[in-house]
């Protein structure tokens, strides 16, 4: 039996039912009953359409379980006004799905959750696992993100720049255990860009796609982190860079820049420097650059001051860190840092263990520590 | 089984005999302590003895209800003796010498110069109902 066939099937037959007018959850019970129904008596008698097959026996799942409901009449006078199931199209309503529960009225935890559920397919208790809370915590999440959509109906396609930013929300939470969601935001980030013909979706997927080739190198054999100009560069995956790299180069040729694809191609130009000496920095300020022109995030300011630093040299950087507000995430490891290769040994420890008491990550907040270790160690020998 | 509650303090517990800030040790000596914290986890969950831990970051603010609306927040009632915990485990022992005898070992993480660290490490019992059966 074909877990995975199962699994990539899902979604569409979900979208199938929930477009001919079932409600979320019903739709899905249905199509749950489907798929159990579906692994009883494939082995003996596997279907020619599988996505057919699966769509008639889900229909007719949620048509007893709309007959046995109170709303009976309501719902026999929808079903009635629809046509037959006829043949079944392909990615169009996956996609659906996917803007669905990406719906602008749901939180992003929300929408995360809900997006694993339905277009990922992956069980509550595996998505519980990931984010380390109870499976009845998680349960009642998608439940009440299920009936946030309920009433939701589109008549046209939503915003993919919504998609977007979920799926990477779901590629950040890296994994615990049996799921990795790094992985599962590729594989799905993959469909999206089956589906949907735009040049952000591809930037969004050479992005994960260069991120997710170094993160072997990214921890050393004790956990701890390693920055990016001390990783160990044979440890990239070079096929992964290069399929990253490819994409990206599609989706620049056709003049339509976002953020994701100016995001991936700094990530490229990092994936491509043989040393991190050779790095092309002139190249990174100017993609910051697009950045700032992009999304003027503060962020995205930050990162470019480091970008700067490494341009032009460490007070340079200082400069473009001392236009920015000094309550922003990470300006005080950015402070740290440009010190020290300025030479401000003094500071640069002082403000690295400021850092590290702000910081809101465990391996993050002992890097730091580590930093300032290591300075006050030379400060005193 | 019972269960205990380690918990680890910024602030609050009397001073460690070994009392040097971590980014005043060398990094050898930073790695050497993480090493023996994760070989004690380690230990207690191939023991069965290992529940929960977790760090805790060392901003933390004081919250009250105070009537309608929002409650208010601040960062202490006393501030000078706030107490700040840095994170907690959660070991599931057999009696309470077990889980002294743990917590010590845990407070004898190496710290500056290699040498034990001798913090002292708050242990409390959780509430639960007593056992009806003894074996």
């Amino acid at each position: 039996m074909d877990g995975t066939l199962l699994r990539s099937l899902t979604p569409g037959v979900i979208g199938i039912l929930v477009r001919r007018g079932a409600d979320f959850a019903a739709a899905e019970d249905a199509v749950q009953d489907a798929l159990v129904e579906a692994v009883r008596v494939w082995p003996d008698d596997p279907p020619r359409d599988p996505k057919g097959w699966l769509v008639t026996v889900a229909w007719r799942r949620f048509l007893d379980a709309a007959r046995a409901d109170t709303t009976r009449r309501r719902r026999e006078d929808l079903v009635d006004g629809e046509p037959e199931p006829g043949p079944v199209s392909g990615v169009d309503d996956t996609l659906w799905l996917y803007f669905l529960c990406a719906h602008p009225s749901l939180t992003p935890s929300s929408a995360v959750a809900l997006t694993l559920r339905a277009v990922g397919g992956l069980t509550t208790r595996q998505i519980a696992r990931a984010y380390l809370v109870p499976e009845a915590t998680m349960a009642q999440r998608i439940s009440r993100a299920k009936r946030t959509v309920a009433g939701a109906r589109f008549d046209r396609p939503g915003d993919v720049a919504t998609v977007l930013r979920v799926l990477y929300l779901v590629f950040n939470e890296g994994y615990s255990g049996d799921v990795d969601l790094a992985a599962e935001a590729i594989r799905l980030t993959r469909g999206l860009a089956a589906a949907v013909d735009h040049p952000e979706v591809s930037g969004l997927l050479a992005l994960m796609l260069l991120h997710h080739a170094r993160r072997t190198a990214r921890t050393d054999a004790d956990g701890a982190l390693v920055p990016l100009a001390e990783q160990v560069r044979g440890r990239w995956d070079t096929a992964l860079i290069a399929e990253g790299v490819g994409i990206l180069q599609g989706a620049l040729a056709r003049d339509r820049l976002g953020e994701f694809q100016a995001q991936a191609a700094v990530a490229a130009l990092h994936a491509d420097a043989p040393t991190a000496e050779e790095t092309d920095w002139v190249q990174i300020v100017e993609w910051y650059d697009e950045l700032v022109r992009l999304t003027d995030s503060p962020v995205v300011r930050l990162n470019r001051a480091v970008a700067v630093g490494e341009a032009d040299g460490p007070r340079a950087g200082l400069a473009a860190l001392a236009e920015l507000d000094d309550s922003l995430p990470r300006h005080t490891a950015v402070a740290a840092y440009l010190r020290e290769r300025d030479g401000d040994l003094a500071e640069a420890a002082r403000l690295y263990a400021e850092a590290a008491r702000r910081a809101t990550d465990l391996a993050e907040r002992d890097h730091l520590t580590r930093c300032a270790a290591r300075i006050n160690t030379r400060l005193r020998g | 089984m019972a269960k205990y509650l380690l918990l680890k303090h910024y602030r609050g517990a009397p001073a460690a005999v070994n009392d040097v800030p971590m980014d005043r040790w060398t990094p050898e000596e930073i790695a050497a302590h993480v090493r023996y914290m994760d070989d004690f986890a380690a230990r207690l969950e191939e023991t069965g003895e290992y529940v929960d831990s977790q760090a805790l970051s060392p901003e933390g603010v004081f919250v009250r209800y105070d009537g309608e609306g929002r409650p208010p927040v601040t960062d202490g009632p006393f501030a000078e003796t706030k107490d700040l915990i840095a994170g907690w485990m959660v070991i599931d022992v057999d009696s309470h010498e077990r889980a002294v005898e743990l917590a010590g070992e845990l407070s004898a993480a190496p710290g500056a110069g290699g040498r034990p660290i001798h913090e002292w490490l708050e242990l409390r019992p959780f509430l639960g109902a007593a056992p009806t059966v003894t074996e």
